[in-house]
């Protein structure tokens, strides 16, 4: 479904991607880790078409001129890092600028792009918020709105940056488990940079791991996220441990730790 | 796939049957806010014609400019130097005012759009210094080039305006890599700075009397509106203001970013590059013919955000007609408050702008 060959990204000179090859089938979910600055963002904007890249991306064996953005856009859906959410803008209008690409340039939505919106948004459980302006929704509901905003392109691929970045424990998995939902009912093809080691290892069936810009291993979350491995290119001490849905990574400090002053407790 | 399907075609993500979802709507245009802001128009153009220095009965005027319509046939009693008043002098002056009007509101809201900038004006790249610095070379050089006559002024403001806005694009895009709104808006200062410049060496080099004539187009006004005018501007603000409203969803697309409206699939350098285009054209013919009338590009499109709220579908069509109206009356007055002399019109809109533009920003605060 996603293919990514030898893609290389260059940014004021500096190479950021360097040759990354991957491949997402249909229904699969390919977690992108790695250290700050590994290029996981780039390679997200690449696949979106917001960078320039040498190399091929194909999507259900389309390869996508940077013209070619409006199919690009029925194809690949992207949900950002830090979206641009207008305070006084509806949430209906909103999740609807995600259907620019289906309906005529210069023309309004159609009735199955309403129907398309309302679906999502009741699939999301925004139904509700539907009138709410964007100003007055919290963190988790704000990222819903955007997860719809991307849904609602109907596209077979959905790419996310750090979608959870700025959500609480609960609302994280609550973002990504609609996803997941996605991928296993619908086979929605998922491609998801995440700092979370353990949202990766849970939600990913395959873990890229990112460093300088090269794709420096990947396989099963198992596989890939080990101690030494971790240690390796995060340069982290951690406890890899087993749970009954999956891996969970913990960090361990480096020195143990010292009994604090029983005084600065009690204060 | 989904994305090929055919319009009507069951989406493969989601249950779109007509019973599955409750039904959403987008933002749209109110028939009751374009109902006010017909009548706003209209009653703004019918007191403009028969408001005066000539002594003219309404009713014979109104009747005099019904009979003017096709298939009707009405005695209006009004002398021969009332029709012409009201034909020649008033009538033109209005429908200026009206295209004048509604072509600075329409441009000051889509730069407000493109430049994602609630303060930004139809004259922000440079146009209010270039077609300045045209019409002084008109006025003081006219005699050294050639004897130009006065009917050069405005051609000549055009042609400055648009130099002007061009030359902020070719320094705004100069660096391929960055092609933002924010290299735009500093390529905008420094061609005014140059233009502001030209404009300031040639007055001091010219007479009082030229100064006079210099300053009078720089702070607008209408009192020399003829039907040749409006035949000058109506084609630019008719393309312009077409090319606007048919952007007015694009508007709202951009309003989340460039990188986010190409994720969507629109390209916001495009839509952008379209939209300064038409609302520069269509402002430069304007200012060429009514001199730099400020404020209506920031009164018209707040007042609107405050009624209608943000969305461009609406901002865009109802500046139109507001804009237009607004213009109106302000000529209304600069043309009645020292009668028979008259305001600037710049100067009116800038009495009734800058306290507004404060009322703008004390409010932006409280949002922000």
């Amino acid at each position: 479904m996603l293919e990514i060959e030898r893609v290389t990204v260059v940014l004021g000179g500096a190479t950021v991607l360097s040759g990354v090859s991957a491949r997402v089938e249909r229904g699969g979910w390919l977690g992108v880790i790695g250290p700050n600055g590994a290029g996981k963002s780039t390679l997200v904007r690449a696949v979106t078409g917001l960078v320039p890249y040498q190399g091929e991306i194909r999507i259900a064996g389309h390869a996508y001129a940077k013209s070619d953005q409006r199919r690009r856009a029925r194809s690949v859906a992207y949900v950002p890092q830090r979206p641009v959410l207008p305070r006084s803008m509806s949430v209906t209008d909103y999740v609807l600028l995600g259907r620019s690409a289906h309906h005529a340039y210069l023309g309004a939505e159609t009735s199955r792009d309403r129907r398309v919106a309302a679906a999502v948004l009741e699939r999301l459980q925004l139904s509700a918020f539907a009138k709410r302006l964007l100003g007055e929704l919290s963190g988790g509901e704000s990222q819903r709105v955007v997860l719809a905003r991307a849904l609602v392109q109907e596209a077979p691929v959905l790419v996310m940056d750090e979608p959870t970045t700025s959500l609480d424990l609960g609302h994280s998995q609550l973002v990504l488990e609609l996803a997941d939902e996605l991928r296993r009912e619908k086979g929605l093809c998922v491609l998801c940079a995440i700092h979370d080691l353990t949202l990766a290892a849970q939600y990913s069936e395959r873990l890229l791991v990112l460093s300088h810009g090269h794709a420096v291993l990947s396989g099963p979350p198992a596989e890939v996220l080990t101690e030494a491995n971790i240690r390796r290119f995060f340069e982290a001490e951690v406890e890899v441990l087993e749970g009954a849905s999956g891996l969970a990574v913990s960090p361990v400090r480096r020195r143990a730790a010292t009994p604090r002053h029983e005084s600065k407790v009690r204060a | 796939m989904a994305i090929a399907a055919a319009e009507e075609a069951p989406s493969v993500l989601f249950d779109t049957a007509p019973a599955a979802a409750p039904t959403i709507y987008p933002t749209r245009l109110r028939p009751s806010h374009v109902l006010v802001g017909v009548a706003f128009l209209l009653a703004a153009a019918t007191l403009s014609v028969l408001i005066g220095p000539a002594d003219l009965p309404a009713g014979a005027v109104i009747k005099y400019l019904l009979s003017k319509l096709p298939f009707v046939h009405l005695h209006s009693g009004l002398s021969t130097t009332g029709a012409i008043v009201v034909w020649q002098l008033r009538m033109p002056r209005m429908v200026l005012g009206g295209l004048v009007g509604a072509m600075l509101a329409v441009a000051g809201a889509s730069y407000q759009g493109v430049f994602a900038n609630p303060l930004a004006d139809p004259y922000l790249l440079g146009i209010a210094s270039g077609a300045g610095a045209g019409a002084t070379i008109v006025i003081v050089e006219g005699p050294a080039l050639g004897n130009l006559p006065q009917s050069a002024l405005p051609p000549a403001a055009f042609i400055g305006g648009v130099i002007a806005v061009a030359a902020t694009f070719a320094l705004g895009r100069a660096r391929a890599a960055d092609r933002s709104a924010a290299s735009m808006l500093l390529a905008g200062v420094a061609v005014s700075a140059f233009f502001v410049a030209v404009q300031t060496f040639l007055m001091q080099r010219s007479s009082p009397g030229d100064l006079t004539l210099v300053y009078g187009w720089i702070l607008g006004g209408l009192s020399t509106a003829g039907w040749g005018q409006v035949g000058l501007v109506l084609p630019y603000v008719a393309v312009a203001a077409a090319v606007l409203f048919a952007c007015r969803r694009l508007l709202d697309v951009l309003t989340i970013g460039d990188e986010e409206a190409t994720s969507v699939g629109v390209r916001a350098s495009h839509v952008r590059l379209a939209v300064i285009l038409a609302a520069t054209l269509g402002t430069a013919a304007a200012v060429s013919v009514s001199g730099l009338i400020g404020f209506v590009g920031i009164i018209v499109p707040h007042t609107i955000r405050l009624i209608a709220g943000p969305s461009y579908r609406r901002i865009i069509p109802l500046s139109l007609l507001f804009g237009a109206g607004f213009l109106i009356l302000a000529d209304i007055l600069a043309r009645t408050v020292l009668s028979p002399g008259e305001v600037p019109l710049g100067v009116v809109t800038a009495f009734l702008g800058a306290p507004f533009f404060l009322v703008v920003l004390r409010q932006a605060k409280r949002l922000g």
